[in-house]
């Protein structure tokens, strides 16, 4: 049984279908690219499946459940979450109250309970703590747990927002442009992470990537979007081989 | 009969808030932020033609024009130094809250300046009233003079916008600041250009509002500037036949909520209007609708 | 090490919370000794419960100004109606109950009223954004008080008559009382206010406002004011959190409503008290004492009162002072080139230095 299983999707703005008749399958535990060229409707696809947008047509289904067209806050809940290509921390908060934002629905006491300072707040507040630190040490961030968001360079930036993500304890990560403007150095240790994460939480990742050798290096299957509508779809290497892809990134 | 007669006063109100809102609608449309100085610089207006012409005896129609020119240069200074530095900050409150105090130092300077008690105005008008059906019905001189003005101003902004260089670039500029400043725009000179018009309008706007309700404190301004954000806003903010008609309409709900609801509730009958708007339809009547993007 | 990390954390907010109190409790020392010694003016004397009711509404404004990231205009007006319907209580039970426990019940009874008025007004109003939120809140603002002054409510033998055009039309019988008389308010509510307890329900809002910023509640209401897109993507409740932090700032108000109304023989809805003038007044102490910073805002409400009655001389140019130290004030602290600036000096002199903000 497919994790993700998305059939037909289509959305238009204003008489353009940015995506058209997209079909997605992908099995618990891999690791999927979503590639096409700049304007080929990528992160439209991340909404549609977020919530952000609601799909004209189409079903989105995440283990067999139908969740098409619920809301954003409902969908994470299902166990969808995700990165921003343009980056959204919360900046004025520290690194590790943004993990606990992440960590809000699973670790709970009620507002009486904060405000009066109960036995619970301090034991909820301790093992949010605990946890959230553990995801931070995941993503060598958790030295710089007192720092504001906002003053983390830019690559660790793109982590926090990761470590943020899986907070959520999601059984599908999306993760925008997860490498847009680090340098291979980082990209390498980016790609690291991101196979230790899929190890480490058993988690299914989908994602969409520029760069080439991040998406050969660690991605099974990849999806081709290109205006909108799917080019091609299969193995890497095949993909990757294919014609079509070549004239599509390149033109003829 | 009086119902036509409030009507006639509605419309005479509506076209004073209309020109207001013409220099809201202008200034948000293009500077995307909410001048709350705005209805301020209308008090200034009438201060300055108030000192011209009961202070020195001078001509009322020097007194207008001095205006013009002293509310003008007012508008540039303000968002010069002001507003200008804020434009790129990272919260749009910035610039809202800083409006606010550009209200507050315009309202405590003109205290400083003319003190706290009412001067009655005397009005500049000098068309005489107009009488129909046998003297029941009388429509004052300003009645005339304002709606005339709010007609020919909504001409000639509408003709400026669409017909001369500047204004399409402040059409371009409201549009996309980025890309206009790409195609060789002067952004900083447009949107000065509109502060320019917004305050002239201004300056207009508390000559036939003094004219029309001749007493004159530093507070004058601030109430009918609020009203007229909220006709810009039931217009469709940004639009200018918009704020035309939305002056108008909130000038007509406004006297016939006075004459027939309650005296006491009239502000609160245009607040609710306003509220009403922006719950059913945010844009407004003639407003475009925008997305945010993820 | 994660423990100790982990620590340090509760550790440090606990600190600046216990300074804020401690900041309070100086202020009611040092005033007490004044008062014995007999340093203290009458005219100070009389503003020491309006300071108390100023330092709570300035709080409680920038719970939803700060923390929540939202400008209101309208504070004024949820303090309106604490203020009238405490005092109606208090007028309606007045010999009925013990005082202290009727000033205990009103002032529950405001802090209710204008938090159930907060959600109302919130959840059409906390739909808009940025501009459109200020205006449409102080359109509630202004409409809650042109409302009060047109309120009639009496009470006879009968029960309670309620109107909104005149006393008359209460139609009272002879034993029969007006409570509520339009614009001319209500009078004769009991003088129950004081600087102590004015001090006890400061600091009770301080708890109840710096307990809920770093909790768990908290947390998702700077992330809505950070980045709501983000906040609902990991499944914060945008409505849910707004509502809560514009209503317990509301009922907040609310409660110094009451104080205010428990201050006065006579309670009036008059534009200098409830009008939007109050509620940007407001604003002016929470943006000098800087947005989102809890102790600020009681430091520049008690500067801001005290200050024109210590320097009497300037008390003209007060208004005007303030109005300029604002805009300077925004300017400094949120024009880009500003920031850079303030950036290289930091650079240039303290290099080295992390920059660490959070809520103080």
């Amino acid at each position: 049984m497919a994790l993700l299983d998305v059939k037909n999707l289509t959305i238009s703005f204003g008489g353009l279908r940015a995506v058209d008749d997209f079909h997605l399958s992908i099995k618990k535990g891999q690791l999927y690219g979503l590639i096409g060229p700049n304007g080929a409707g990528k992160t439209t696809v991340f909404n549609l499946l977020t919530g952000v947008y609601k799909p004209d047509e189409g079903i989105v289904k995440l283990e067999d459940k139908d969740i098409t067209g619920l809301k954003t806050i409902e969908i994470n809940k299902a166990g969808i979450a995700r990165t921003f290509q343009n980056i959204r921390l919360f900046k004025d908060l520290t690194v590790l109250d943004n993990v606990k934002v992440g960590l809000h629905n699973h670790h709970t006491y009620s507002t009486l309970e904060g405000i009066f300072r109960l036995p619970k707040y301090y034991r909820v507040e301790r093992e949010m703590n605990e946890r959230a630190l553990e995801l931070l040490k995941v993503f060598d961030l958790d030295g710089e747990a007192d720092y504001l968001a906002a003053n983390l360079p830019y690559g660790k930036q793109r982590k926090l927002e990761i470590a943020r993500a899986l907070a959520t304890e999601p059984k599908l990560l999306l993760l925008d442009e997860p490498a847009a403007g680090m340098n291979p150095n980082e990209t390498g240790e980016l790609m690291d992470t991101i196979r230790f994460v899929r190890e480490e939480f058993d988690m299914t990742i989908l994602l969409i990537e520029h760069d080439m050798k991040l998406v050969s290096g660690i991605c099974e299957e990849l999806t081709v979007l290109n205006f909108g509508r799917i080019l091609t779809q299969g193995k890497t290497s095949d993909v990757l081989n294919d014609p079509q892809v070549i004239t599509a990134y390149l033109g003829e | 009969m009086s119902f036509i007669s409030y009507l006639i006063n509605g419309i005479s109100l509506g076209s004073v808030y209309a020109i207001i809102a013409l220099g809201y609608t202008m200034v948000y449309g293009i500077a995307k932020m909410l001048n709350f100085a705005h209805g301020d610089v209308i008090m200034v207006g009438g201060f300055v033609v108030f000192t011209i012409v009961s202070t020195y005896g001078l001509p009322p129609i020097l007194g207008i024009a001095i205006a013009i020119v002293i509310c003008t240069a007012l508008g540039m200074i303000i968002e010069r130094v002001a507003y200008k530095p804020l434009r790129n900050a990272a919260s749009p409150l910035a610039v809202l809250i800083t409006a606010i105090g550009v209200s507050y130092l315009l309202q405590n300077a003109a205290l400083l300046i003319f003190g706290a008690n009412t001067k009655s105005f005397t009005s500049v008008v000098s068309v005489p009233p107009l009488k129909l059906a046998e003297g029941q019905l009388i429509i004052s001189g300003e009645t005339i003079v304002t709606i005339i003005s709010g007609i020919i101003i909504m001409i000639f902004l509408t003709l400026f916008v669409h017909k001369t260089k500047a204004g399409q670039a402040m059409l371009a500029v409201s549009e996309d600041k980025g890309a206009a400043q790409l195609m060789g725009i002067n952004v900083n000179g447009t949107i000065a250009l509109t502060f320019a018009i917004g305050s002239a309008l201004a300056a207009v706007a508390g000559v036939l509002l003094c004219s029309a309700y001749p007493s004159l404190t530093p507070y004058t301004g601030a109430m009918p500037g609020i009203k007229a954000f909220v006709a810009a806003v039931f217009g469709g903010i940004g639009s200018i036949p918009g704020a035309m008609i939305g002056g108008i309409l909130l000038g007509i709900i406004e006297i016939l909520g006075k004459a027939y609801i309650s005296s006491q509730m009239a502000d609160a009958i245009v607040f609710a209007v306003l509220i009403i708007v922006l719950l059913v339809k945010p844009t407004g009547i003639l407003g475009k609708n925008i997305q945010e993007k993820v | 090490m994660n423990k100790k990390n982990s620590k340090f954390q509760l550790n440090k907010t606990t600190k600046s919370n216990f300074i804020t109190y401690l900041l309070v409790i100086a202020i009611y020392l040092i005033v007490q000794i004044l008062l014995a010694g007999g340093h203290m003016s009458s005219l100070m004397e009389g503003l020491l419960v309006p300071l108390c009711i100023y330092v709570m509404l300035a709080v409680s404004l920038n719970l939803t100004v700060g923390i929540l990231g939202e400008l209101s205009l309208g504070h004024a007006g949820f303090m309106c109606v604490g203020a009238f319907s405490g005092a109606f209580f208090s007028k309606c039970m007045q010999g009925a109950m013990p005082d202290g426990i009727r000033f205990l019940l009103a002032l529950m009874i405001g802090a209710v009223v204008a938090g159930i008025f907060g959600i109302l007004i919130g959840i059409p109003v906390l739909r808009l954004k940025g501009d459109y939120l200020a205006i449409v809140t102080l359109a509630f603002g202004e409409i809650i008080k042109n409302l009060v002054n047109v309120l009639y409510i009496g009470r006879d033998k009968n029960g309670f008559h309620f109107s909104m055009k005149d006393s008359i039309s209460l139609h009272l019988e002879e034993d029969g009382e007006v409570i509520i008389n339009g614009a001319q308010g209500i009078t004769g509510t009991p003088h129950d206010a004081s600087f102590t307890v004015g001090i006890i329900l400061i600091l009770i809002s301080l708890a109840i406002i710096l307990n809920l910023i770093h909790s768990r509640d908290g947390r998702a209401i700077m992330s809505i004011r950070d980045n709501r897109i983000a906040a609902e993507s990991v499944g914060i409740h945008i409505t849910k959190y707004k509502l809560m932090a514009f209503s317990i700032s509301a009922a907040i108000a609310g409660v110094a409503g009451v104080l205010y109304a428990h201050n006065l023989s006579t309670l009036t809805a008059l534009p200098k008290n409830f009008g939007y003038n109050m509620s940007i007044m407001i604003l002016v102490y929470v943006v000098l004492g800087g947005i989102g910073n809890i102790r600020g805002s009681i430091i520049s409400a008690v500067v801001l009162t005290l200050l024109p009655e210590l320097l009497r001389g300037l008390s003209d140019y007060r208004m005007l002072i303030y109005a300029i130290v604002l805009i300077a004030m925004m300017l400094l602290n949120w024009s880009p080139k500003a920031i850079e600036w303030k950036e290289r000096v930091r650079e240039k002199y303290f290099s080295g230095l992390k920059f660490k903000k959070g809520v103080k």
